[in-house]
């Protein structure tokens, strides 16, 4: 099976092509700006280089994520349309669960985490051993300290894992102390073969109904809830 | 290269989603439109995020309805067109990427579209073009009168310094409290109205051929406000009746001038405005005993659809313009 794996829902841009469980290559970049200027070049040359036609794809596998509205619609549209013209399976995967697959050797909690602005994350928790990845907590959009402190009160080591880790490192240490790990530069960014390797176990998504997991509303949407609420 | 290619276009600009298959420019095989109205009604306006997530939903169902409805196979194709600018660049984003995904899985060519040449390009889906050309685009987003002396050349001879005539007619829709969208409102209520107010026509500089609709709006949210401040009222058709007398005077007034001037064999209306029933009817009056030829496309092809970026884009294929896969959607272009 060859699966091509794309996730642009935050800074990094990713593409990778995995056949039978192998990576034939790997394209990362970094930095927000012009993921759709990117992606698709990214994904021709990736192909031609590792000597895959359009028509060899068996699935498409997307990061889903939650991450920046339009990175994750840029991935989500390419992957649709491709997946509906090669008529092959896509597959979303959470952008957090491919994050924290970067701790897949520690023992312990996960946290994988994006910046959502004004002190809140994307974020979801993990339960990690060396045989197994599990979800303990659905993805959410916390204020990030009061995050810390739940998990603070699980009284276990934590592996925090970020692209955005710098802008919060002084405050995860100081709220859980020892019980935070945080791994070197390197290790803060999900690779796109992980997606595919997480991705060739799943079952397909439905393509046309597959969208992307903003984990929040639109603001103009919550706005509108709570006015409906004070009228009541 | 054929005269008889097939081009799925797919346009995404701002609150539909929409795909169509046009054959050799002129026919429509399949024009298939999403509209989001509905979902934008209760915000009074559309919700440039929430348009963005519909296209993500909406844009492989509306693909292959297309192909489905054209009785077109994907292999059949020539080329994949797509609306790049001008728009909401969210929305835009959706669409761009969608026809890069397409155009590069079939290995078909792709062709980026300018808003406004599809709005154009919607008339010859009805009738050949005769030139010089000179369209009067009228839309949510634009005022513009433009010139064309051959297939795929536009030159913007007039545009709005403020407002556009459709933003114009969207703000005085809500001081007089009609539901979005205000435009068809204002006009329907119009026709039931009499032109008891006089609202100031902006001619701007004699020779120019620019429109500015910032003044007349505030001077109807003023007429309105001062009115009120009296405990006076005045009855909403006669207020839409004046305001729409004013927009379509100075429309009509300088799309006449600009096709004497420049001696344009057709004068075509473009653009979401163009549905407008008492614009319609002044431009046939003016233009009745006039040298040029008069073409208003039918309503359904004036508001956004992708049969007229599938019909710009032909003029494209055959001159051999062609996009590569880092195009980007662009907020603003020129035309
Ligand atoms: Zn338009």
């Amino acid at each position: 099976m060859t699966i091509l794996a794309m996730d642009t829902s935050n800074q990094l841009l990713g593409v990778a092509i995995v056949k039978d469980g192998i990576t034939l290559g790997e394209h990362v970049m970094h930095g927000h700006r012009d993921h759709s200027v990117r992606l698709l070049p990214a994904i021709e040359q990736l192909m031609k280089e590792t000597k895959t036609a359009p028509e060899d794809l068996d699935r498409i596998v997307v990061g889903q994520g939650p991450g920046s509205y339009t990175g994750v619609r840029i991935s989500m549209a390419t992957a649709k349309t491709m997946a509906w013209a090669l008529d092959i399976d896509v597959i979303g995967v959470s952008s957090l669960e491919a994050l924290a697959y970067q701790g897949q050797l520690f023992s312990g909690y996960v946290c994988p985490f994006f910046d959502a602005r004004r002190g809140q994350v994307y974020t979801a928790l993990y339960a990690s051993s060396p045989n197994s990845m599990e979800q303990v907590e659905e993805a959410v959009n916390p204020l990030f300290t009061e995050w810390l402190e739940q998990l603070r009160d699980k009284g276990e080591k934590v592996l925090f894992l970020s692209p955005d880790i710098e802008i919060y490192r002084d405050i995860i240490t100081e709220t859980l102390g020892d019980q935070a790990v945080i791994p070197e530069n390197s290790m803060h960014y999900a690779r796109p073969s992980v997606l595919a390797q997480i991705g060739a176990a799943r079952q397909a998504d439905n393509l046309h109904q597959i969208v992307p997991d903003y984990v929040r509303l639109t603001e103009a949407e919550s706005n509108w809830l709570k006015q409906q609420e004070q009228q009541k | 290269m054929k005269t008889s290619e097939l081009i799925l276009a797919i346009e995404t600009s701002c609150d539909e989603t929409a795909a169509a298959v046009i054959e050799g420019g002129t026919v429509i095989r399949s024009n298939v439109v999403a509209s989001q109205i509905e979902s934008h009604k209760r915000f009074g306006g559309v919700v440039p995020e929430i348009a963005s997530r519909h296209h993500v939903e909406q844009i492989t169902i509306v693909i292959e309805e297309a192909l489905q409805q054209a009785g077109v196979e994907k292999k059949d194709l020539d080329a994949i067109a797509v609306t790049q600018g001008p728009g909401l660049i969210g929305a835009l984003l959706v669409g761009v990427n969608a026809a890069k995904a397409l155009a590069f899985s079939i290995g078909k060519p792709l062709i980026g579209v300018h808003h406004i040449a599809g709005h154009i390009y919607a008339n010859r889906l009805e009738q050949e073009f005769a030139f010089p050309l000179l369209a009067l685009v009228v839309s949510g987003g634009h005022t513009e009168l433009v010139l064309m002396k051959e297939h795929g050349s536009f030159e913007v001879i007039g545009e709005t310094r403020d407002d556009a005539a459709g933003e114009a007619y969207d703000k005085v829709a809500r001081t007089l409290q009609l539901p979005y969208p205000g435009g068809p409102r204002i006009d329907k209520l119009a026709a039931e109205g009499k032109e008891s107010i006089d609202f100031p026509r902006a001619w701007l500089e004699s020779e120019s051929y620019d429109f500015s609709f910032s003044g007349l709006k505030s001077a109807v949210i003023n007429t309105l406000h001062n009115a009120k401040q009296k405990g006076e009222t005045y009855p909403p058709a006669d207020v839409a009746a004046s305001f729409q007398a004013s927009v379509i005077e100075v429309l009509v007034g300088k799309t006449l001038r600009a096709a004497e001037e420049y001696g344009a064999k057709q004068v075509i209306v473009a653009g979401g405005v163009a549905a407008n029933s008492g614009l319609r009817a002044a431009l046939e009056q003016a233009f009745a005993d006039k040298q040029a030829d008069l073409l208003i496309p039918p309503l359904a092809l004036c508001t956004d659809n992708a049969a007229m970026i599938g019909a710009a884009a032909s003029i494209s294929y055959h001159q051999g313009k062609f996009a590569d896969l880092a195009m980007n959607a662009r907020a603003s272009m020129p035309l």
